[in-house]
């Protein structure tokens, strides 16, 4: 057997993920921390009503990263993940996550060396992604700008 | 005295005159639980790293495998151990204190059987007389190195395996009890690599690896597929022992009545619905619990250890490298 046929074996008999219960549960998950969320902005909404809208939302945010912090220092988060998967991935939980558990894992290396220097090991790509779509969007815009004025 | 092609015969008797087995809770509560010398209560083992706590796991395997033969430290002529952390700092640094030759082996999950394999040539013929091997894993230190930080929410693949947390060792010695298991052959596995490419898949990693081994073995000794009474493969999961049985019978070898998989049963079916344990720990935990005591016991005659090994690492996967495997076989006979 050469290792072309192999892959052909293994890909016709090897484990597969199970799509539509995967998909199910992280479209679940995804909903209810984004309901969470939603019933966050809506009691900010009730108790600051002058408050611009910027300002709730920020608010919010906020609240979801800190619990999403939370679960992780408590040890829940990853539970909720190996279930829910990109459903708990993609929220700003999953952010927040994604920064706090390195920094609780490097920890043991030092504060400087641990959890400064790895705390964004996994977060990283996404800060830098967004950096550099934020900075190309802003120039695509300004371009424009000029091209219109 | 060399059999065949890449199998060696031990000249003089080798006996496993002491096991040793230490594993995590998980591990305890798996389906070889009693079988196990000792059961953490906690991965962290009261230490401030879980690299810390496989350290102490491997030097408390030691020290308690040869006070169960009844050595002293000084009896011991070299303790060959091994452990997947970067320069083998888990074995290397639990014998610091032991004042014991040590030689450091690495083929990720199969060094138990290269310890083995090396311990038999080390042994007899006017030079060792005794011998510690020593293997084991930690899931936390392990997932770190590997893979995530532990508390990161991701998802398991059904390929994946999980990291056993434990560390077996046993006392080779050529002074041993009439009914002791002894070593008697061992065969030296190749690299094989089927351009496997996906770290989550690591049964289909090693299993054309095991497979190489095991043909290699029984060919090179002229023994039939029922000689044995187990042949017991590492941690290639449920998936990898059955590539390793497709594998086998292709080359006109049935070996559905004997094959398994010490990585595919260690855990519940409830546990973990994975593919089942890994680990440099897994083989030889089982080894020094389970496969031990019933041979001792007289329950099982002949058995065929094949630990098998993904050779990876983080980065060579993310490099774009496939990932080799290797399996080296021992024998062991009542």
């Amino acid at each position: 057997m050469d290792s072309k046929q192999y892959a052909e074996y293994i890909d016709k008999h090897g484990p597969r993920t199970n799509e539509w219960l995967t998909l199910l549960t992280a479209f679940g998950v995804g909903g209810l921390i984004c309901m969470i969320g939603q019933a966050f902005s809506d009691v900010y909404k009730a108790v600051l009503p002058e408050a611009p809208k910027a300002m709730i939302g920020s608010l919010t945010s906020a609240t979801m990263i800190f619990l999403g912090a939370f679960l992780t220092g408590v040890g829940i988060y990853d539970k909720i993940g190996s279930v829910a998967g990109a459903g708990s991935i993609i929220p700003i939980t999953g952010f927040a996550n994604s920064i706090a558990s390195p920094a609780m894992e490097f920890r043991k290396e030092g504060i400087v060396f641990g959890l400064m220097a790895k705390m964004f090991v996994i977060a990283g790509p996404v800060i830098v992604t967004g950096i550099v779509s934020s900075v190309t969007v802003g120039f695509i815009y300004w371009v424009v700008a000029m091209i219109a004025a | 005295m060399r059999k065949g092609k890449h199998t060696y015969k031990a000249d003089e008797d080798i006996y496993v005159a002491g096991t040793y087995s230490i594993v995590g809770p998980t591990e305890g509560k798996g389906r070889f639980g009693c079988f196990f010398d000792d059961v953490l209560e906690n991965d962290e083992w009261e230490c401030k790293s879980h690299e810390k706590a496989e350290i102490k796991m491997h030097k408390h395997a030691i020290e308690q495998v040869i006070a169960r033969a009844d050595k002293q430290r000084g009896d011991i002529d070299c303790i060959i151990g091994g452990d997947l952390l970067n320069q083998l700092v888990a074995s290397s640094f639990a014998v610091r204190e032991f004042e014991i030759p040590f030689v450091g082996v690495y083929s990720a999950c199969a060094s138990f059987g290269e310890a083995m394999s090396l311990a038999m040539f080390m042994l007899g013929r006017g030079n060792m007389r005794t011998a510690v091997c020593c293997t084991g894993s930690h899931y936390g230190a392990v997932e770190r190195q590997f893979r995530y930080p532990l508390e990161l929410g991701t998802q398991p693949t059904p390929a994946s395996q999980y990291t056993v947390t434990g560390a077996g060792s046993v006392l080779l010695s050529l002074e041993g009890k009439q009914g002791t298991p002894k070593l008697t052959h061992c065969t030296i596995g190749k690299i094989v690599d089927y351009n496997v490419c996906d770290p989550n898949n690591m049964g289909a990693a090693m299993a054309p690896a095991a497979a190489d081994t095991i043909l290699t073995h029984l060919k090179d000794t002229g023994r039939g597929e029922d000689y044995y009474d187990y042949i017991f493969t590492g941690d290639l999961g449920k998936f990898g022992r059955e590539t390793v049985y497709y594998l086998c019978k292709k080359e006109g070898y049935d070996l559905s009545g004997c094959l398994n998989d010490c990585g595919s049963l260690i855990y519940t079916d409830k546990q973990k619905d994975v593919q089942g344990g890994s680990g440099a720990g897994c083989s030889s935990v089982i080894f020094a619990s389970y496969i031990y005591k019933e041979m001792c016991e007289g329950n099982m005659k002949r058995v065929l250890l094949v630990p098998t090994g993904a050779l990876l690492s983080k980065d060579s996967s993310l490099q774009g490298e496939s990932i080799p495997g290797i399996a080296h076989a021992v024998a062991f006979e009542v």
